[in-house]
Formats: structure tokens, sequence, C-alpha cells
């Protein structure tokens, strides 16, 4: 593990894209396959599963350390990371009988996953002699891949762009073998390097995501409005429905199979020629409209569908895009040529049908607009009838064209201590509104202000603090902030009664007065 | 002291001299902080108290050892009193810093120290001192450092040789340099001289790696000048005070520590400065 500790040591020590990927650059070309094959699982953001439960990390910290729960509560707020609060405070102990040396890859096979099967004594034992053994940057490591928060500043492109390199091959081929569902192993990463395309691929593969920008111009700005392919902006999940081999993969623009999930997606797309690969948006649908969004989630929190939720939070597949075509992949031909392709396998009142074209000028189209919540949907997607389909955010190409917020006046009356980079700067806040003199919760946010303002509001914070439970801190209600949200519904698990889904702040009202902020009747109105 | 308060009356004590004021015997006990940095022993009628002022226990060349002072009452900082701040050996992270600077220099890349100018530059520059060879670049100073940098060379601390960074220095000239700066000099213009430095942080706030990335520090060196977990914990063993009063950064925290787990009487005292704690938010204060 010393390898790749001292690859996470040069990658944690330069702010430069350049100097990371070098770094990385190295490490594939000197370490084991099967190391490379485990560091690329762990640096693309994957993670294994459960090995000790998280319950039991603590407990076995406090007992090690001898530090009361409080007291660790109060380490986590400042260290907003439990892996490196553990690393960091074991060095306070003695240590115990140094850990040989062994690979990532053996750590991981011969240690880590046998571990996940063992009783909690067994556990407990192994994982207080690592920490104890493991000189501190080693146990910080191992607490990351026991806890899966693996945050090193290296995106997933880096990533691809390094073993790129190192293969000498086209980023989008990586991108595309690190798709889908693979193990870590020496065969498995030297197929990843292979120079040539000759994927006898594993059929379940989707294909990298394209992804729009948001329009941030007037859309007058963007030419001729022949030019562009105009759609509703769906508010569900966007995913790609694989037919391939007679069977059928659902996947999350987050790289998960969501296939179980939705079975009448499945059963639909068995009248799919094979070798056929769409892109769309799964939207919970009934009587003839969008169910919001929280009612989607309802079928994705469960593994096992239940009849009753199925009938009550019917899907549909909107399909946007095809992306292959009797087995052929289609990117390269123009949007187009691929809806005119797409056309054909979908039905208006089937499960599958396609995203409809939005009709208009521009300037009628910024009138529907303003209709997008009662569509409920959230604007338009803006896509140039000429281009290929790309991988990752470009400009140019598609735009989301979204609406504008609902907006509320609140104030600030909780602060505390965000996580990882923002550990120990109050940058989680709570906010509330007027009901009956008194400031009722109704958002929590994290986004929105700029480093400048955050450290300000973290300076006016600490003096004035009326009281501290823990981390949180009860501040003077006196910071009024303009939050922007994307929909609000009624709630009952909320003591205000309502939820507001992506709560973020847009301003900060200094010239506002905490006493006339918005009240929870005028926010209220805005449910409908 | 006269820099900061050229028109205040001094009077001075040597450390331990007590002086007699009313019915109370002051006197004053090295704190191991900064050179001059003092704890305050107060008797009165046989009771004692002390007051640490900031403190620490790991040597420095630069200043008198923390002399530990018996007391019935102790009131003690608490800077960074959790158990996850634990300060390395100063020789370790000097070490770190030693070989930065190198591999920084092999590159013909600048490498800049933000640190407080009272104190953490002069502990820097004694403790780099004995480590210099021939091969080594020069070490210059950010022109607010200079001052104080000559204040302690005047009190016969030996420290290594450091120049004030020019108006006309910059890029070739500063390419193999170890640079001190306070941190208020970071996105100045004053930096643009030293476009591809590598940007290190000394300060016991580094020891959280959350927080030097979110403030986009290359480097963060866990070099602090107050008491580190263990040893406020054995400082307050070692006066033999019954009674703890904790003030700046964790108090709250240290004191609860102490009452439920040594059974001392404890309690809080509010201040409105954070130290080294409030370090990166706060405006420039001396440690």
């Amino acid at each position: 593990m010393r390898r790749f500790s001292q690859l996470y040591e040069s990658l944690d020590r330069t702010t430069s894209t350049n100097a990371k990927v070098a770094a990385l650059v190295e490490y594939f070309r000197e370490a084991p396959s099967a190391d490379a094959a485990w560091a690329t699982f762990f640096l693309t953001g994957r993670r294994l599963k459960r090995v000790v439960p998280s319950a039991g990390l603590r407990e076995w910290s406090q007992e090690v350390t001898g530090m009361p729960d409080w007291l660790l509560g109060e380490c986590y707020s400042a260290a907003g990371d439990f892996g490196e609060l553990i690393a960091l405070a074991l060095d306070a102990i003695p240590p115990g009988p140094p850990q040989p040396e062994r690979s990532l890859a053996s750590w991981v096979e011969d240690r880590l996953l046998p571990l996940q099967k063992a009783d909690l004594a067994a556990q407990r034992a192994m994982v207080i002699e690592w920490w104890l053994g493991l000189p501190r940057a080693e146990r910080f490591l191992l607490n990351k891949l026991l806890t899966g928060e693996f945050r090193v500043g290296v995106s997933h492109t880096l990533v691809v762009r390094a073993l790129a390199t190192v293969a000498g091959t086209e980023p989008t081929t990586i991108e595309a073998r690190l798709m889908g569902e693979w193990m870590p192993s020496a065969d498995w990463f030297s197929s990843v390097l292979t120079p040539s395309a000759d994927d006898e691929a594993d059929p379940s593969q989707p294909y990298p995501f394209f992804l729009a920008a948001p329009l941030e111009d007037p859309p007058e700005t963007l030419g001729d409005r022949a030019d562009w392919l105009v759609e509703w902006k769906w508010d569900g999940i966007r995913a790609q429905l694989v037919r391939r081999a007679g069977q059928t993969w659902l996947w999350s623009r987050g790289e998960e199979l969501i296939t179980h999930r939705f079975p009448e997606i499945t059963a639909a797309a068995t009248h799919l020629p094979d070798g056929t690969v769409l892109d769309g948006e799964v939207l919970a649908f009934k009587d003839d409209r969008p169910m919001p969004f929280s009612a989607l989630q309802q079928r994705i929190g469960r593994q096992k569908q239940v009849a009753q939720v199925m009938r009550a939070v019917p899907v549909v597949f909107v399909a946007y895009d095809l992306l292959e075509r009797d087995g052929a992949d289609v990117r390269e031909q123009p949007l187009s040529a691929r809806r005119a392709s797409l056309m054909p396998l979908t039905a208006a009142d089937s499960v599958l049908r396609v995203s409809e074209e939005v009709e208009g000028s521009w300037e009628q189209l910024a009138a529907l607009r303003r209709e997008s919540r009662e569509r409920a949907v959230e604007g338009f997607m803006l896509k140039r009838r000429d281009v290929p389909y790309g991988v990752g955010r470009r400009k140019g190409a598609w735009w989301k064209w979204k609406i504008d917020p609902l907006t509320v006046d609140a104030v600030l009356i909780y602060a505390q201590p965000g996580n990882g980079r923002r550990a120990s700067l109050l940058t989680d806040y709570t906010f509330g509104v007027w009901h009956e003199g008194q400031l009722v919760p109704i958002a929590k946010a994290y986004s929105g202000l700029s480093n400048a303002e955050i450290e300000e509001l973290d300076r006016w914070i600490r003096r004035h603090t009326i009281e501290r439970h823990g981390p949180v801190r009860a501040v003077e209600p006196v910071q009024v902030f303009e939050l922007g949200f994307e929909a609000i519904a009624p709630s009952t698990r909320h003591k205000s009664g309502i939820a507001v889904r992506f709560p973020r702040m847009l301003r900060w009202r200094t010239d506002k007065p905490a006493a006339e902020a918005d009240t929870l009747e005028n926010l209220r109105r805005l449910i409908r | 002291m006269r820099r900061r308060l050229p028109d205040a009356l001094i009077e001075t004590a040597e450390f331990g001299q007590a002086v007699a004021i009313g019915d109370a015997r002051v006197s004053f006990h090295p704190a191991g902080h900064i050179l001059g940095s003092a704890q305050v022993r107060v008797e009165v009628g046989g009771e004692i108290w002390v007051v640490s002022g900031d403190y620490k226990r790991q040597p420095d060349p630069t200043c008198a050892p923390f002399d530990v002072v018996p007391c019935h009452t102790f009131i003690t900082e608490a800077t960074f009193a959790l158990p996850i701040y634990t300060w390395d050996p100063t020789t370790a992270v000097i070490d770190e810093i030693v070989e930065w600077w190198r591999t920084n220099s092999a590159q013909r890349r600048p490498s800049v120290i933000f640190c407080y100018v009272l104190g953490k530059a002069q502990r820097i520059l004694a403790e780099l001192l004995p480590r210099l060879t021939e091969a080594d670049g020069p070490i210059h100073l950010h022109g607010a450092m200079v001052a104080l940098t000559e204040a302690y060379r005047a009190s016969g601390i030996r420290l290594a040789p450091a120049e004030r960074i020019t108006d006309t220095m910059r890029g070739a000239a500063l390419a193999r340099s170890l640079v001190l700066a306070p941190l208020s000099a970071r996105g100045t213009p004053w930096m643009r001289r030293l476009p591809n430095a590598s940007i290190a942080f000394a300060s016991g706030l580094m020891r959280v790696r959350g927080v030097r990335r979110q403030r986009a520090f290359d480097r963060g060196f866990v070099l602090s000048d107050h008491a580190d977990w263990p040893s406020l914990l054995s400082t307050v063993a070692e006066t033999g005070a019954s009674r703890v009063f904790v003030t700046h950064g964790w108090s709250d925290a240290f004191a609860r520590y102490l009452r439920e787990t040594r059974g001392l009487d404890t309690g809080t005292l509010r201040t409105a400065f954070e130290g080294e704690a409030g370090e990166l938010t706060a405006p420039e204060e001396p440690e």
C-alpha cells in the first residue's frame, strides 16, 4: 500500500491538474496491474460493499482513543471527515506492532473483502490491529477504503486522461471501458489499456452521457431557431436503456444499474430490436402529466417493487436520442438523423415514448417557459440539430434553459461546520421564516455564497452565537438571505408543513432587516 | 511590545522576579510561546493563580521553555484542545520543509510559506539555521516581517540569514528562494513576482487536510506555537491545580473533558479572539 499512499500524497500535494495527471500516469505505468486496477476503482469514486459497520468504526475508535462520544463529535466538526479524524486522533496513542507492507490488491482482496463476512469481534480485532500498526498516512487510507469516502481532488476525467495517456488511446475509449459493472483485477486492467477497440464488449455497457450546459444568455443569441431542436426539460432520472443479446439494462447517469426498479420499462424494451441503445428520462407519469420528483423517489428507494407502489407511481421512459441502431454506434450522426431513426421505435401512449419537439419562435418559447411549473417541467432543452452525440459537458451543442427558481427571503437561525474541505468553516446553514411571531425552520442550504462571503459569515456567526448544541450553533436572528428553490410541496415530516427542493442561497440581503423576511403563509401560497 | 505600542509606559520584570501590587505578589514565568511570552503568577495570602496565556511545550530555539508553575487555580488556553491536534516533533516538520524547498529549487520554483509575522517566521528561521548548506537557495522575507525579525536578532536570537524582497526582485531572481510572508499577502499584486511558486502555510490548523484543501495550499506544515492535546492535558496535571478556567478555541470541550475525566472544577472564559484557530478567517493578529 506504500506506493498507493505515495500516489495519494502526490495528488494531495498539488492543485495543478497536469501534475495530478503526471502522478497518475507514473503510478499506472509502474504499479502492478492488480494494484492499478484497484486504484482505478477507488479513484473513480467506486467503493467496496460495506466491509465493517460504521457504528463499529465509531465504537472501536472510542475504545482505542478513550474519547467519549461527544468529544468524537467535536473532533468530527473540526476534521470534517471520519476516516481522517481517527487517523489523527490515534497519533496520541502508543503504536502497536508494525504491519508488514502488502500491496493495495492484497490489502483489498486478502484482508478487507474477507472481513465483510467475519463476525463483529473478529472485525474489531483486525481493524484495531491495523490502526495501531500502520503509519498515519496508510492508516488514513485504510479508513478511506473502509468508509468509502474517497475524496482526493481527482475527477473521473483526470483518471481517464491518465489511463488514455498510458494506453495511447482516446479518452472516450477509456471512458466507455470504465462504465458499467466490472471487478478490478490484473486482467481487467490490461483490457482497459488494450490499444485497439476490438471490444468483445460486455453487452450491458452503456455509452458515456452527453450533458447540457446552462444557458446564460438570451436564446436569440443562439441564432436561427430552425437549427435547434427544443424539448421540455423533464424532471426525472436521466437514463440509458440498453437492449442487446436478448437482454435489457437500464443505467442511471450515475452509472448505476436501475433495471430492476422499473419492471414496466424492462417489459416494454423487449419489443426493441437487438442492438438498440436509447438515451432518455425515467419519469413518473399519471393522468397525462408528470408527477413530482418526490413521487419517483418512492420507486428509487426500494429494491423490491410492491405492486401497490407501482400502481400509485407508474413510470414511462421518455426517449431523447438513439445512440446505437442494429448494433452500430450511431453517435457520430447528426441529431436530426438519430431522431429520425428513433421515432419508429417509440409510440405516443406506450411506456416507451419520445420526448416531443416543442414548436414556436424564441419569443413564443419564452412565453411557454413561464408555464413550466404548471406543466411540471423544469424549462427547455435546446439541442443543435446538426451535431453528433458528444461526451461529458461541452458548451455550444446542448443547452438547458431552466425556469427561474422560486424565491423566499429567510433568516439564518442555525449554522454548523461543513464536511471535507469545508471542515471548520461554518457552512451548513438552516433558515427560517416567520410564523406567529416565531422563526420556523424551512430549509437547509450549503451553496451559493462566494468564499469571501462564507468567511465573513463564519466570523459573524462565531461572534453572534446564542447557544451551542454540539456542533450546531443557534445564532442571533439577524441575517437575511434570498433562497432559491425548484419546487415546494406539502410535507408531514417537517415542522413547517412544507418541503422545498434544491434550496440554495441566491443573495445575502444585507439591506433587509430580519423582521421583513417572508412568512410561512407567503410560502404556502406557492404550493400548487 | 515596544514595536507594537510605541508610546506605552512599559515596566519590565525578569522571569521569576516577584513584584508586590497591594496584597498580591505578581511574577512572570516563561510560556514558551514566542520570545518574551510569559505566564502570570499571582499569589494572595497563600492562594496561587496562574494565567498561562498562549503557550507550548515543544522546544523552540527562539524563546525560553515553558516553566511549570504549581498553583491552585490555572487559567489555560485551549486553542487546539481536541485529540486530533497532536504535533509531530519539530525536527520532522522542518525536515519536510527543507525537502519541499529543495525539490522546488531543483525545478526552479520558488517556495512560499505563509505564517505569522511575529514568532512563527523567526522560529522557522532559527530552526533552518543549522540545516542550511552551500547548495541551498536564499531565504527571503516579505517586508512586513523584516522589522520583527531584526528585533529578534537584536535580542541575541540566532536566525538563518534572510533578506527583504525588494521591488526589483522577481522571476529568476527568486527561482530557488524560500520566501516567508504573512497570509495577508496572498492574493495581492505582491504575489505576481512569484508566478509559479509552490504555496504552503505553517500553522497548527494545517493538521486537518480539509482546511488546507479548502484554501488550496499545496502544502500545510503543522507547526504551532500553541500546546497540543497531550501537552494541554499533561500541563494541567503538572500544575497540580484543582480549579481550571479555560479560554480560547475549544474551551467548552476541554473544560468538559477535564471535568468529566479528571474531576476538576472547571469553567470557561469568553474571549473575542480566536488566536491561531481563527487565523484563516480573522484579520492578522499576533499569536
